[in-house]
Parts: C-alpha cells; structure tokens; sequence
C-alpha cells in the first residue's frame, strides 16, 4: 500500500528467529519471523487498515487516503464541464481485515482511565476503530460498571482538534527524529555526566512530583498515624453511620465511582423495615456529598480540626484543648450514633484537611473499631508515594542543580503555587523538555514539546483504589503521533526504542516470573480482556496505631472575623486539566448550576456584610497574592469562608478553555496549598454575567432567606421527601391519589401497549447528583455545546438535566436533586400541538422525535410540561471540525439548526439489542438494555426496562409505594417515574 | 333609508356621513385626483421614504434571520415564542376592523361606514400579509413551511390535523383569500372609473386590465351586487373564526394561561377593539392630509369610538374573568401564573397593559374625547400598544414561568426581535401609501350612491 520499498527479507534473520524460538513457536508469516519494521508496525497498529485514520503526513509519500483524495478532486475537476456529474470515488476493502469487525457494529474494549493516581476501570465502544463512548466496566472494583464525568467526557479529549499534533522545538514545528537525534545526544552527555537523567540508569537523576490538588496530606496524616504510607480502603457498604469531614467521597477522585454505589445501596430503601445509612457531613463548601447528608453543618474548614478533635474527645481519646463552635447536642448525639456503631461506622476527611487531622480520623476509627471493617487499610497504590516536591525542585532550580528538566504530563507553570514563581525559576533550566496532551502554558515555556499519547491511545498501567492492577490499552493508533510516557522515558533507559505495549507487556511478564510464557499469553489475553489483572487488589494490613496526642501540632489560631480561603479543584473541569473539553465546560457545576466559569462562593450573610451580591466581580487579596472574580452567593455556604475552584483563569488551553474565569493559584502558595486565612475582598463596582441552567431567586420569608423556584417546587410536590421514621408509619407518603387522574376518564379508549413497554424509574434516595448521565448523554446522543452565552440565553442542549432544589432557611438548607429526562408520556402533550406530525408515539410507548420532519414550531416545547425538549435555536452541531466526526455515535443523527430534540431513552440501544434478542428467537432480558445515563450513574439510581414484564426491575421499582409520577394530575402519564427521597435524620438532632 | 336608526340619529344629534354640497362629480373628482394626480405630493414621498427604510430594516433582519436561524432572537427554552407570535396575533387582531366594517356593516346596512371601508380592507390585507409573514419566519426551518398544508406528496404524508397551528393556516390562510377577493371585487367598479379618466396611456392598460372589462351595465351591476354580498357573506363569519382559531393556538395547550376557554371571544373582541384603533390610526392622519374631512367625518370618527369603547369592555371583562377564574378554581399552577403576572418580574408590561387597555380607553365614555380627533388619534395609539402588550403578556409571561420552577427563565427580546417589529410595521406602511397613491381610497361609486341618498333626505 505504501509507495516505500519493503525492507528486503533477511532469510539468515528468518533462519535464526526460527532456530531461536524452535517448535513452541506458530508463525504466519516469514514477515513476522523476519520482524521487519512493516510487521511491528501491523502488529502494534490496533487497526491497520483503518480507514478512518487521520491521513499521515507524507512521511511516505502519498498514502492511499491521499491518493483517494487526488483521484476525487480530479474526477471532479474534469466533471466541473459537466456539472452534473459527482466526483468517482473508489472503496477499496480490506485486504485483510482487523479481527472482530462487522461494519455497523461496536466493539468494545476494555482499559483504565487514570485520575490522580487512582484508576477506574473502562470499557470503551469503538465504532470502525473509533473509540465514541466510554463506559465503566462491571469487572473493575473502582467502577462496576458506571463512570463518572471525567471518563465520559475524555472521549471528547481524544478527539480535541485543540490537542497539540506535532512535535514543537522552541515553539517552531518539529519533527520525532529530531526530537531522537537531540535525545541521544542527551543521553551520551547523561553517561558523561552520570548526572540529571534517570534514576536507574543515571542515578543522580531526580523525581520530582506535583499534583495540583491531590491528597497529599491523607499521605502524611497516615504516616503520622502509622508510621508508615498506607492506602486507606472504605467500605462505604459496611458503614451504617458516616461522618464526613470536608470529604466529598460521592464525587471527587476516582474511588468515589465504587464509593457512591456502596453508599446508595444503603439507600435503597424497599420496605419500611430496611435499614438505611446515615451520613453526618462537616464542611465548609457545600457539595454534593453534603448535600446528600442527613445532617449537614457547614462550618469553616479551617475550624474542622477543632470539631474533629471534640468528637475525638467526646468518642474519649486523651485529646485537649477541643473546644467547638460545633453546638453540644449535635456533637453528643454524633458520638452517641458513632458509639452505637462500633465496628459499622466509617469517619472519613477530605483532602482540604491538614494531616493531623487526617491522622486524627484514623486514631477515631480505630477506637471505634472500624480499621479492618469499614476502612481497609492497605499498601500505598502509588509505586513510590512522596510528597507534592514542586519546591523542592524550585529549590534546586535556583541553586542551579537543574540542568535538565523532563515534565511529564503536568501543568506546573499554570498549577504550580503562587509564591514559587515556577514561570520564571523554570526558565533558568538549561534544558526544558514537556511531554503533554496540549501545547499549554507550560509547553510555551519549554524548548521541546511532544504530544503525548491520549489514554485511549497508548499502552499503560494502573491500579484502583483497593490495588486492582488494570491495563490501559489504546482504542486507536495515535491520531497525531503522540508519544506515551512509556514511550519517552524509554529513550533515557536501556529500553529504548522499546514500544508501550512491549514496556507494559514485559513488565508485567517479570511480575509473572512462574508460569510459562504461554500461561502468561493466556493471562495477559484475560487480563486485557477483562480490564483487570484478577487478584491483585492489595492485601489487607493492620498497621499499629503509634500516634501520640501530645505531640498533634495545635490548632492554627483562627480570627472570627478573618475570612478564610478554601481551594478545590473545580467540579467540573479538575485542576485546569479538563479546561479545554467542552462537555466538561458546559455541564453546570452541581448546585449552583453555573456553566462556563467559576467563582468566589461566599455565604449569603457574609456576602451580605461585605455589601455584595451575586455577580458582583471582587479584588481578592491574601498576603500580597491577588486575582479577582465574579462572587456567587451560595446558599449552606459556611460564613466567613470562601471557596475558590481551580483550574479557570487558564492562558493556554486551546479554543474552548483559554482566557476567562478566576484563576485560584494566583492566590494559592506552597504553604498554604488548601486553606488559607486573612482573605480580604474588595468590592469593585463590576459586575459580571454568568451562565447558570436553572435560576435561583433568594427570597424573604418569614424573616428567613428562602429560594423561590424551590418554594414553589415543593409546594407542587415535584420533590417528595419523607424521613426514614415518616415513612414506616406512612409508606404510602409519596402517593396523592386525588391528584392521580383516573384512565377512564379520557374520551378515546386506552391504547394497549402488546409486547415491550418501555419504561425509567428514578430513585432521588440514591441520585447524589454528579451528573455523569449528562455528560454520558453528550457522548451518547451526539448532544451539541452551545457555549456561554448560548446557555446565558436558555438554550443549553443537554436532554437530562439534575434540578436541585434547597428546602428550608438558605443558611444551611436541605439540597435535593432531581434528573429530569423526557418523560415518554403516554399522553403526551407535545404530540398532539406539532402540526406537521413530527413528535409521534411508538407502540412500545416511547415518545419519538422526527428530526426530518421537524420544521422547529416550537409548540411542543411550549406544550411540554416538563420543558425536557431542547431546540437546534441555531447550528449548534459542529459540522465542520473534522476531528469530530470520529468521536459521533454513528447510530443518531447529528441535529441540525432549527430541529427540535430531546431524549429518545436510547432507542438506537433498545433498537440494537432488540435486533439481536429477535435473531436469537427470545425476549429482551430483563437489564439488557441500558440508556447511556443509567449505565453510567454510579449510583445506579436509573433504572430502565420493560414495564409490561411484571419481573422486571423497573416494574418492581414502580410497584414500590415510594413511587410516584411528576405533575400526574396533568394526566400526561409519564414512563419516567421517581422513587421519593428517603432522608434519615438522627432523632436526637431535632433541628434539621 | 328612513328606517334606519342610524340616520334617523343622525338628524338629530349627529353629525353627518358626508359633508353637504357634494355633487356626484365633485365627489369623483375629489377622490379620483389623488390617484390620477400626475404630481406625488411631497409629503407622500416623506412618509412612503420613511416607510421604505423600516422595510429596508425588516428586509434585512429576516436575511440575517435566515442565514443565521431563530437563535438571533430572545426565545429560548422555556419561552419557545416571543415577538413573532406577540406580533402575529397582533397583526391578525388588527385586520379583524377591515372585515367587520367591509362585511358585517354591510350586511347590516351601516351605510357610514361606506367611507373607511376601503381603507379598512387594504388595512385587513396589509395586516394580515405582516401577521402571515411571522409564523414563517419563527420557524425553525422556515423553507420547510410548506409541509402545514396539506398538499399531495409521495409520502402520502399529511399535516398533523389535531395541531391548532394547522388550523391556523387554513384559518388565515382563508382569511386572507377571501378578504383580498372581497377587496377587489370591491375595486372593480372604481378601477374602471379611473380607467375613464385616467390621461396617461400606462394608467388606461393597468388600470383597464384590473377592471376587468367593466362597463357599468346593470347586469354588472346586479352581479356586483350579488358577489359582494355573497363574499360579505362569508367573510363575516371570518372575523369571528379567524381569531378563534389564532386564541386556540392557546387555549388547547395545557399551559396555565394558556389553557382557558374564555380566550376565543375575548380574542375576537380584543381584535375588533386594535382593528378599530388602527383604523382610526390610519384614518385621522389621511382624512387630514388629504382634506378627506367632508367625507371622513365625525360621525365616523364617533362611531368608531364607540366600537372601541364597547370592545374594550368585553376585553377587559375577559381580563377580570380569567383573574377570578385563576382564584376561584383550586388550580395552583393558574393561580400562580396570575399572580406573576401581576407581581411577578413582569409585573410592569401587566399594569401597563390594564393602564393603557382598560383605564385609559375609558374617557371614550366621554363625548368630548370621541370627538376630538387628537384624542381619539391618541387612545387609539395607546389601544394598540395596549393590544400589543396584552399579547406579550399572554405568550410570554405565561410561558417564561410554568409547571417546573427549575427551567423558570426570563425573555430579552434582542436588536432583531425590535427590528422584526419595527420592520413589519414598515411593510404595512409601505404597502398601505402604495395603495393609497394608486388606488382610490375611499369607494368613489358608494361614495355617489351616498350623495344622492343624502340628498334624498334634505329635499
């Protein structure tokens, strides 16, 4: 195929291999026993006759793609005097076809996606070798089978046209073999030197390690409890009462996949005689874990240490000095539930949370007797845990120790703390090589900068949160020839040259020195096809406790007045990394349902005594470090605290991520990495838009600042809400049957639904609101971004939506979500209104939408009493940007302008599987056909199925007396159903 | 004629349909003039130049709608239509005064209205062009609107019959087919009239080409006669059908505000009450620019007044029955959408709304308002703004906060919302000193027919 000349067949090399590797060896091909260059690179080449490829650069001349290209524009130059004519085109097939490969249908293939250390188990959908959809794979501990945000949405990363392509030398186009001639060089002066380079080989060589908003202080809080790294395992499954400090386990990391099913299933309640958890949340910030808490007490982070102290002392470890503004009652009957529960009750603290008291938490669990039961501890997951070493590296830096630098897949000239001043101490490196998926910040900064390998393109490694190894296998040859880690590092070692797969392959075959090479053929093949090396979640430990109270450092001095600072990395788009993915950008971060941008989040009475308001744009000082942003008033915000997300702000992310937000590390320093006090905010006299999907309005009532949409929500019973107590003496709580329309009632006989009737329920008990269904709904329905000032007008596109409504006083009020997807109701009010028939019923009882029909009247959305259709106001599909047409689920419709649209339940999923059940003879199964939004919620609390089968789940879940029908008095009789709120607060604590 | 009231009225109180002194001649002169006039008035060319930048402005804010989409307007999602359907109505609603006078005073021998029933119609047709133009224009894919009519294709697909929109475009579409014929017919007569005395070789061709061959014989006459009351005859029940069909775009809907079944007669009177204040609009100004005094006269301008009075107390019982029924029913979600309407962000366009539609209008009671013409010319502006903000308030208001508090949004109209607005307003005025330049106003012939009636009466 390729116009180079083939390396001629060396039949002495071909003599030798064979002798080499004698009879236990098949072969196919003389090629392969050659192993010519054009072997490695069909046997490394997941696809290698891929078709959908990106055209290569004419490293070798014309490839065939280009040629098709030529032929075409020149059949259609010498058909322009015709006019008429269509330009020839040719379809050459596969001359030998990738294994597996039925065109039309998905493959799917397992991998691991890797944040912040922990990985989470994927299984990847790959159309004609185009990896479209990730899904969590049911094999993998850290996921069972959902995901969250930042999988679903690393597809569209891979197929960012914004990621950097070529190799760039001092910022001017480059190429690989340049970058290996200087590389070699590099490494005869390493040998010189015996100096900077890489450990094994180079042993003066330094590792150095930054992760903007890992948990470092879990590390050293451990080591402070134990003496040594642990790796702390809950088993939110186990744990009966939670107390969490600041720690958003439902949401943040990647263990919170696993940690949010472990957790809902407590709440999944089927009778008033089950037993459900209780979860106590401490925090400054609210958020999703908080919001999901029985009991929720915003206080400030900073003062977290304090309350964990009294409950330390009030559990009866010899603390002192524990003292809380924390109120008594609430602090007894927290250890009494504690107490209660030896052996079944979990504390865990969040990564803000200094390391004495992460220490802390371990001593109270071990006095409870929860270490073995509800925390596992295990070893470290990392290779080598070390501390966040960004200064030290400045350090050496500037005592010019530094000759050489390799940055890995980091950011640190945008992440790394204010007051290191990294821009400027890392151009004093001599040497300044970046390895990373955008020419960022820091790539403008350095002398070499390789593209790297996206996950779904390269080979690697990782483990879970309880030590699982998985391996992470690419979906697809690098779409712009970018380099693995693996791959790049080998060139200072002895592997050079080495591809990933053989680095991944062969580390794992010394881990596996018994068996045979054929036994481990045969577990390597399981284990990529599992997803996981099976057995190799680490062992359980039961480190000794050796942390002495006296010597906990004290608590820092806090100023009532003071207003401190608290840092997270953003709900939505991680420390910056995810700044420039779309999906991302445009999902509202949960709660306050801000899209496109972040803020300074302040209390309403703190924002009330600074004389601001929502939107006003504020001077941030602290210690001479400044930034400015728009402030967001967020009601359960703990007063004098504010809390500013990372990763915004950022100057060179690509076309969707660069040049607005509040950047946090502005005002971040080394010393004060999560929380820092003595905030001053100033009041500029700007103000600033923001983009939010759903408006709150506080309003007074009753001298109490209260939320107006949500008021009126809960006065229309759209939220039903009971508490554990309230609903055994009355499970029927959520029914309203004067409001449930009776059938008989309509004019026309009912229509009678024969064979599959398709149906959702949707558990609010377990719905923590993280929001994964949106953005698997993005990747799965090809659902288009609008952009700021799209969504600022209300045209956000996305066809499920989490409503979140606060009950009670907006100091600290009770948040609840609500997914909202269309309907599918049988009498639906859109379909009558359209006048072109566009919106119709199926006889399986789906609501369906005809995007060629559709002239855009708008009337069914008018109509729509759940305002779930979502209209094409203007192209919002990007039709142009080739790089994203790989990543389209070719079995829906990319919208065009002036179309409504809305969710379909996944019909092209119900459509392929009910397509196979009838080739099979037999009904769909039960939990055979997953919508994208309940295959990726972690806490499984979307469930789908056929509601004319009395066995099936969904039916079982509608026949729950929880189960109740959003505005039923409508007589729209929907499919989507809900399952009410459960909350179970702690009788002693009668105030929430 | 001595049966009628009217007249009988007039001999005591009012004044008259038509000036004393006109002979037929004058009466044809005077009228005919302004068409065969071989001097445009400079004053024509301001207002017409005027009206052709507005024009200009629609021209281009529907070339950008088109390249761009509906996006370039404030509707979003909750409020999927904003000015195009606030317009519509509107435009539709103000048509409705043509036919009532064309048609339904005919049949009920109003012989006053012979003056403005000309006037009243080409308004009705200009009207109901600007109100036609917007549902195209508001859809989504616009050069898809062919596929509401239910024309035969090989699908064997037809429009979707149970959609009140569908309705609609039979309803205006009707509407329009037979007030343009009701017009003409009207013409035929006065076209031939101008054919006879027009001096210029072009004025003969065109205008004998639009009359059709009319010679006057009374056959003609007697089929003229005929046709005009058949077409009056189905005419009339247009004007109560069109706007019932245009209010059920709402009331079949089951969004609260929407959804009552007060709507389609207090629709109807609403359009009646803004087709009269626009004709008054329309009429003051020319019967003053022209000199049209003697022939657009008081009487009229009373009368008119008096209609608009009458409506305007149908609309505003329409007003307070939809407010007692949202509080006297236990519907939460109707009770809420009156109340934001009345207190909720959107407060200011209700209460300027009630102001300017039912407050003001009420010193119509007053003689003295109904008789002078600045007065009336200003209750008539405001009526028709009132109208217009009664629209925004239907669709907008009820729309923009409805069953789910969490997709609760506010509506901005933008730049081009303004200028589609502004712009149809020109091409109404385009349009109408088009007409009013090259076709006679006011009926010559009835105008005759009134003369000798009138001096029937004096002798």
């Amino acid at each position: 195929m390729h116009a180079e000349p083939k390396t001629p067949l060396d039949v002495q090399v071909i003599a030798a291999n064979l002798k080499h590797d004698g009879a236990r060896r098949l072969w196919r091909s003389l090629e392969e026993l050659a192993r010519t260059p054009e072997y490695d690179a069909f046997l490394h080449d997941e696809f290698p006759n891929d078709p959908e490829k990106e055209p290569k650069p004419a490293r070798h001349g014309l490839n065939r793609r280009e040629v098709l290209k030529l032929m075409a524009a020149s059949a259609a130059l010498s058909g322009l005097t015709a006019c008429t004519k269509l330009p020839t085109e040719k379809i050459v097939p596969y001359v030998r076809a990738p294994e597996e490969v039925i065109p039309g249908r998905p493959l799917f293939y397992a991998t691991s996606m890797v944040d912040r250390g922990v990985a989470v188990g994927l299984l990847v959908e790959s159309h004609m070798g185009r990896p479209t959809k990730v899904e969590g794979n049911p094999d993998h501990p850290g996921s069972l089978g959902a995901s969250n945000i930042f999988c679903q949405a690393s597809v569209l990363t891979l197929w960012d046209p914004d990621r950097s392509q070529v190799v760039l030398r001092e910022g001017r186009i480059s190429d690989w073999p340049a970058f290996l001639a200087m590389a070699a060089d590099l490494r005869a002066n390493f040998t010189s030197t015996k100096g900077a380079g890489l450990r094994m080989q180079f042993p003066k060589a330094k590792w150095y390690t930054h992760e903007p908003c890992g948990n470092y202080a879990a590390r050293q809080g451990a080591r402070m409890a134990f003496g040594r790294n642990v790796n702390s395992v809950y088993r939110f499954d186990q744990a009966a009462v939670v107390v969490s400090l600041d720690c958003d386990f439902l949401n943040d990391g990647a263990a919170s996949v696993r940690y949010a099913r472990d957790f809902a299933n407590w709440r999944e309640i089927e009778t008033p005689r089950a037993q459900m958890n209780r979860l106590y949340v401490v925090e400054s910030t609210p958020s999703i874990t908080g919001a999901m808490a029985d009991h929720r007490l915003p206080i400030r982070c900073g003062e977290i240490e304090i309350f964990a102290r009294a409950l330390g002392a009030a559990l009866g470890l010899p603390l002192r000095g524990a003292s809380s503004a924390v109120p008594d009652s609430w602090m007894k009957a927290v250890s009494r539930d504690l107490q209660n529960h030896r052996g079944s009750s979990l504390i865990v603290a969040g990564a803000s949370q200094s390391p004495s008291v992460h220490a802390l938490v371990h001593a109270i669990n071990a006095s409870l007797g929860n270490a073995g039961q509800t925390v596992i501890y295990t070893d470290p997951i990392e290779l080598s845990p070390e501390n966040d070493s960004l200064s030290e590296l400045v350090k050496e830096i500037e005592a010019g120790q530094v000759s050489t630098l390799l940055i890995l897949d980091s950011n640190p000239v945008f992440t790394a703390p204010a007051d290191l001043q990294f821009a400027q101490q890392l151009l004093k490196v001599s040497l300044r090589i970046h390895c990373g998926l955008y020419d960022d910040e820091t790539a403008e900064l350095c002398h070499w900068h390789i593209p790297q390998a996206h996950f779904l393109e390269s080979w690697s490694d990782a483990r879970a949160y309880d030590g699982t190894v998985g391996i992470v296998q690419p979906l697809i040859a690098p779409l712009y020839h970018g380099r693995s880690l693996h791959e790049l590092l080998a060139l200072f070692t002895d592997d050079i040259g080495e591809s990933d797969h053989a680095l991944v392959r062969d580390y794992w075959r010394r881990e596996h020195s018994q068996p045979s090479a054929e036994q481990f053929g045969n577990l390597w093949e399981k284990t990529l096809h599992d997803g996981v090396m099976a057995g190799t979640a680490l062992p359980a430990l039961s480190p000794k406790l050796i942390l002495d109270y006296g010597k906990l450092p004290d608590v820092p001095a806090h100023n009532e007045q003071s207003i401190e600072v608290v840092f997270r990395p953003d709900p939505t788009i991680g420390d910056g990394r995810w700044a420039n993915n779309a999906w991302l950008q445009e999902l509202p971060k949960p709660l306050t349902k801000i899209t496109w941008d972040n803020f300074v989040a302040l209390s309403p009475a703190t924002a009330w005594r600074l004389g601001l308001t929502t939107g006003d744009v504020v001077n941030l000082n602290i210690g001479g470090w400044k930034a400015s942003g728009p402030m967001w008033a967020q009601p359960g915000h703990a007063d004098n605290s504010a809390t500013v997300t990372l990763g915004y702000g950022r100057k060179r992310a690509g076309h969707v991520g660069t040049g607005f937000g509040l950047n946090g590390y502005l005002l971040r320093t080394s010393s004060a990495p999560a929380i820092a006090s003595g905030l001053q905010i100033e009041k500029t006299g700007k103000t600033y838009l923001m983009a939010a999907t759903q408006i709150h309005h506080p309003i007074e009532r009753n001298n109490q600042q209260v939320e107006e949409e949500s008021e009126n929500a809960f006065a229309r019973d759209l939220v039903r809400i009971a508490t554990l107590e309230e609903f055994r003496k009355n499970p029927q709580f959520a029914r309203e049957p004067e409001k449930e329309v009776a059938t008989g009632l309509s004019l026309y006989p009912p229509f009678k639904y024969e064979g599959y009737a398709w149906g959702m329920s949707i558990d609010l008990s377990r719905c923590t609101g993280c929001q994964a269904c949106v953005i698997a709904c993005y990747a799965e329905n090809n659902i288009a971004v609008v952009g700021k000032y799209e969504v600022m007008a209300g045209r956000d596109m996305q066809w499920i939506r989490v409503d979140n409504y606060y009950r009670g006083s907006l100091e600290n009020p009770e948040t609840y979500f609500q997914p909202v997807p269309c309907m599918h109701c049988e009498q639906a009010p859109c379909e009558i209104v359209c006048p072109v028939g566009a919106t119709l019923h199926s006889p399986e009882g789906l609501n369906e939408m005809v995007y060629n029909r559709c002239v855009g009247t708008r009337y069914c959305s008018n109509n729509c009493p759940y305002k779930v259709r979502r209209f094409n106001f203007k192209l919002y599909s990007d039709w142009v940007t080739p790089s994203l047409y790989g990543l389209r689920n070719p079995d829906v419709t990319v919208r065009s302008r002036g179309v409504m649209e809305k969710c379909t339940y996944c019909v092209q999923r119900i459509n392929a599987v009910k397509i196979n059940a009838e080739k099979e003879d037999r009904l769909v199964r039960d939990g055979e056909i997953q919508t994208a939004c309940q295959q990726a919620c972690p806490a499984q609390a979307i469930i789908f199925g056929n509601i004319n089968d009395p066995d099936s789940r969904v039916s079982k879940l509608k026949h729950q007396t929880r189960d109740y029908s959003l505005l039923a008095e409508l007589n729209t009789r929907p499919r989507t159903t809900y399952l009410a709120k459960l909350r179970n607060p702690n009788p002693e604590i009668s105030s929430t | 004629m001595e049966s009628d009231p009217l007249e009988r009225g007039a001999e005591i109180s009012q004044p008259r349909v038509i000036e004393p002194g006109y002979t037929i001649s004058t009466v044809t002169d005077k009228i005919s003039s302004i068409v065969l006039g071989q001097r445009t008035r400079p004053g024509w060319f301001l207002g017409f130049g005027a009206s052709f930048l507005l024009l200009l402005i629609l021209l281009y804010a529907v070339t950008v709608l088109f390249a761009i989409g509906v996006g370039i307007w404030g509707v979003n999602i909750p409020v999927g239509w904003g000015f195009a359907i606030v317009n519509f109505i509107w435009w539709i609603g103000i048509g409705h005064a043509g036919t009532l006078i064309s048609a339904i005073l005919l049949l009920l021998h109003q012989k006053w209205r012979t003056s403005i029933n000309r006037t009243a119609e080409a308004m009705t047709i200009f009207a109901v062009l600007c109100a036609g133009m917007f549902p195209v224009l508001h859809l989504g894919r616009p050069w898809l609107a062919y596929w509401l009519f239910p024309y035969p294709n090989t699908m064997w697909y037809w429009p979707q019959f149970r959609s009140p929109l569908v309705w609609d475009v039979f309803a205006v579409s009707t509407y329009l087919t037979v007030s343009l014929l009701f017009w003409f017919v009207g013409l035929i007569p006065d076209l031939a009239t101008l054919r006879d005395r027009a001096r210029t070789r072009a004025k003969q061709i065109v205008y004998g080409f639009l009359a059709m061959g009319w010679r006057g014989s009374a056959v003609h006459w007697k089929r003229y006669e005929m046709a005009s009351l058949l077409l009056a005859g189905l005419a009339t029940p247009l004007v109560i059908s069109v706007h019932t069909v245009v209010s059920f775009d709402f009331a079949i809907a089951i969004l609260p505000g929407w959804h009552t079944t007060i709507f389609p007669p207090y629709f109807v009177a609403g359009a009646i009450y803004s087709g009269f204040a626009m004709v008054l609009c329309l009429a003051i100004p020319l019967r003053k620019f022209y000199g049209l005094e003697d022939f657009i006269t008081m009487r009229h301008l009373d009368n008119m007044g008096k209609i608009m009075l009458a409506t305007g107390l149908i609309v505003a019982y329409g007003y307070m029955m939809e407010a007692f029924m949202a509080f006297y029913g236990a519907d939460i979600y109707e009770r809420y959408v009156t109340l934001n309407r009345m207190v909720g962000p959107y407060a200011a366009v209700y209460w300027s709304l009630i102001a300017l539609n039912i407050v003001i209008p009420q010193a119509l009671w007053s003689r003295r308002v109904r008789t002078s013409v600045g007065a009336l010319f200003a209750v008539a502006l405001i009526v028709n703004c009132g109208m217009w903000l009664e629209r925004f308030v239907i669709v907008v208001i009820s729309l923009h906060r409805d069953f789910m508090p969490s997709i609760w949004l506010m509506y901005a109209p933008t730049r081009w919302d303004w200028m589609t607005l502004l712009g149809s307003i020109g091409l109404f005025l385009t349009l109408l000193f088009l007409f009013i330049r090259y076709l006679p106003m006011i009926s010559i012939f009835e105008m005759r027919s009134l003369v000798t009636e009138t001096e029937g009466e004096r002798t």
